[in-house]
């Protein structure tokens, strides 16, 4: 023992890595974790057990739930959502929802066991290099081997993953880590050499973006995820009303403009707004704030926007002239340069530009829209599901989707009265993302309705998180919109495939006897008559309930912009 | 156009990065054509210097993957034109017998290499040169049978880089920057 630690013994000063590691995560604000326990990790769920009562775990039934929960709480909360697992393929198991935030930009701290430093490498028992397997997809990893490095690595990694375009980070933690004495002092990380999380756009770039703004005649504005998690939904309305620009938003940028604003024309992309697509190659001005050109926004680039001028507001650099060629680049924080970019420009309206887009709303809600919200026969559509839903909850629910035909209708149909409403898996688009998700949604905002819509597909990914749900008695209201197919898939075999229906049929169980047996009250809905009276019931009961609704099977979403086609070929009917 | 083109990246000394420097590469099914690594002129800097053959497009589009990564410091690209690459190559050789000698003797002197080891029945030439040099010593020198061949990759200095220094000032510039 160093003189030093002798010294801290002495005074009782020394502990565990495992505590140490515990009194880090205390340290930077941690109330909430979800994490599974295993064997190279149990000197810390044993540090855990010392502090149960002030540091809340949850435990999952599968660690791709707890880093889902994780990502739904971050989401939500605007904090770091936290997650732990054991070794091996507790840590395998997290690697999904890894990916999944590295690429929506959701802050993550990921902690895992990891078998001693002295077998590191002898394929010793559950034992996997998981540093080197979430290299690619951490925004920073690392291993810890010395008690001593845990509570600077800690501090690190909340640093790292909050500060700039937000991520996942993980730190592996060997079992004698965990175990060896220490002195913990926790100092919080301000700063890393090499990584400047901050940018501020030159004046010169904010006049030059000004002038076209002022000079605009059709000047559009896509609102990406960036504008929510810079905190800059204020700063979005007030710049869109000065400046009279319709505003649309991507997938992950919905509920940072609020659905029903008068300058709000809709969602981008596959599947979003026919005017919202078509528009964006009539524009002269494109403003792009803190969103990534992602494929399903831009369909084919060579045919995207080309007759624009466009603006990137955004704080990764990378993302500048990834995809899109600017002609002027904001690199910097959605909401700063949105608040500094409404001083430079001039009042304006552009009443006959934004009629151009309702008048493609005529369009979309005569060809799409009316028979999805109110259709003259057949089985229930998700339109009209989502739809009802949000007129009972008057737009204030959290709306938590998982992956498919049902996202799109959450999405297209939810109406978003209030910020950091919207939790979904967009960039990796992941099935199995939604019911964890609602979880850890619900966990950050208790006070708050949060509507999980789930595909039957998704939602037999990880339905076993029911258990975490009845555990922690978290009033997740899950809505199934099922059409025993996975929808989506099912509808690109239509389209595309001659209806070749290629194993995207599904013989399901009956849900609702399953979240019965979980203690998860539930109604099954089948006809249009008993969807009001049944959303009534799930809205009223005080706990988690499951509505298992039965929609018609062969829908389709449109309006769609088929892969690789042109925005402009934007298709309202097959 | 597709060309070589050299990175040089100035990296924090950490383990586990060459993977995260070499996966912006791989990801994007790019081969490295040679990679080295090393200190810089600034103590605890690493250099890293990769070829790769790609447009300069995608070059610069790779040196913004690389320098998001936390531990880059800065990655600069160069064409070819703005570098001076040297790879070093080593050449083990049967020695020469009869009048073998003095034929070995001109071609390492019209190569520019040199013997740097004679054992009692074979020999280690050293050649630095660039790439193009060091094949052409390989084949001059096949006729005497090459037992072993290596080489490294390209190290390479540009020509207009700023020192890496007035780059650590400026990093620590935009850490303070304010509205």
């Amino acid at each position: 023992m160093s003189p030093t630690l002798a010294a801290a013994a002495a005074t009782g000063d020394l502990v565990s890595g495992a505590t140490a590691l515990v009194r880090s995560l205390v340290a930077e604000g941690v109330q909430t974790l979800f994490g599974y326990p295993g064997g190279a990790i149990m000197p810390v769920y044993d540090a855990l057990y010392d502090v149960r009562d002030s540091l809340r775990h949850i435990l999952v039934r599968h660690e791709q739930g707890a880093v889902h929960a994780a990502q739904g709480y971050a989401r939500v909360s605007g904090r770091v959502g936290v997650c732990i697992a054991t070794s091996g393929p507790g840590a395998t198991n997290l690697v999904t929802g890894i990916a999944d935030a590295q690429i929506d930009s959701t802050p993550l701290v990921c902690i895992t066991g990891q078998v001693s430093s002295r077998v590191l490498g002898t394929d010793a028992f559950q034992e996997t290099d998981v540093v080197n397997v979430t290299a690619p997809i951490t925004k920073w990893n690392c291993q810890i081997t010395r008690a001593c490095d845990i509570s600077e690595a800690v501090a690190k990694a909340f640093y790292i993953a909050r500060t700039g375009r937000p991520g996942p980070v993980l730190i592996d933690f060997t079992k004698d880590a965990q175990i060896e004495l220490t002195r913990f002092v926790h100092q919080p990380c301000v700063k890393v050499r090499s990584y400047v999380p901050r940018a501020i756009p030159s004046r010169a770039a904010l006049a030059e973006a000004a002038a076209l703004i002022d000079g605009a005649s059709r000047p559009y504005l896509i609102a990406g995820q960036g504008v929510t998690l810079s905190g800059g939904e204020a700063a979005l309305i007030a710049f869109a009303e000065k400046t009279g620009v319709p505003v649309a938003t991507t997938l992950l940028g919905l509920s940072s403009f609020p659905t029903r604003h008068p300058l709000s024309v809709g969602m981008v992309g596959m599947h979003g707004k026919y005017g919202a697509n078509v528009k964006t190659n009539t524009c002269d001005v494109l403003i792009a704030v803190g969103m990534r050109f992602d494929d399903r926004v831009t369909g084919d680039l060579n045919r995207y926007a080309r007759q624009a001028r466009v603006i990137h507001v955004e704080l990764d650099a990378s993302e500048i002239g990834k995809n899109v060629k600017p002609a002027v680049a904001l690199h910097g924080d959605a909401r700063e340069t949105l608040e500094h970019l409404a001083h430079l420009v001039s009042p304006r309206s552009h009443d006959a530009w934004l009629a151009e887009f309702r008048a493609c709303d005529a369009i979309e809600d005569e060809k799409v829209v009316r028979d999805e919200l109110s259709p003259a026969s057949g089985g229930l559509r998700m339109g009209e599901v989502v739809h009802r839903i949000a007129e009972a909850t008057a737009g204030e629910a959290i709306v938590v989707s998982d992956v498919g035909q049902h996202q799109m209708a959450a999405a297209r149909y939810s109406n978003f009265a209030r910020k950091v409403s919207s939790v979904t898996s967009g960039g990796l688009g992941t099935m199995g993302f939604g019911l964890p998700a609602a979880l850890g949604a619900k966990v950050a905002a208790p006070d708050r309705t949060v509507i999980a819509f789930i595909g039957d597909g998704g939602f037999q990914m990880t339905l076993q998180e029911l258990g975490t749900i009845r555990q922690t008695g978290a009033a997740v209201k899950i809505v199934i919109l099922n059409n025993s197919f996975l929808g989506m898939v099912r509808q690109w075999q239509e389209l595309f495939f001659e209806r070749r229906y290629s194993h995207t049929e599904m013989n399901n169980p009956d849900f609702v006897q399953i979240a019965a047996a979980y203690g998860i009250a539930g109604l099954k809905v089948a006809g249009r008559e008993a969807l009001s009276g049944a959303i009534s019931a799930m809205l009223a009961h005080p706990g988690a309930f499951l509505l298992d609704v039965t929609v018609e099977r062969e829908s389709n979403v449109f309006p769609m912009v088929p892969s690789a086609a042109s925005v402009s070929d934007v298709l309202l009917e097959a | 156009m597709l060309e070589n083109r050299t990175l040089s990246v100035f990296t924090e000394n950490r383990v586990g990065l060459l993977a995260r420097v070499t996966s912006v590469f791989t990801r994007r099914n790019v081969n490295i054509e040679s990679l080295t690594v090393s200190e810089s002129e600034v103590s605890g800097i690493h250099r890293f210097t990769i070829v790769a053959h790609v447009t300069r497009e995608l070059a610069d589009k790779m040196a913004a993957q690389l320098e998001k990564q936390v531990e880059v410091i800065k990655a600069f690209v160069h064409d070819e034109a703005q570098v001076i690459h040297r790879d070093l190559a080593l050449y083990k050789i049967e020695l020469p017998r009869g009048g073998g000698g003095a034929i070995l003797g001109r071609v390492l002197g019209d190569h520019g290499a040199r013997e740097l080891l004679r054992e009692a029945d074979f020999c280690v030439i050293e050649k630095t040169g660039s790439p193009d040099d060091i094949a052409a010593l390989l084949i001059a020198l096949e006729p005497f049978g090459v037992l072993e061949f290596v080489r490294s990759g390209s190290v390479a200095l540009t020509r207009p880089m700023k020192k890496l220094s007035a780059f650590l000032n400026e990093l620590e510039e935009a850490h303070v920057a304010s509205w």
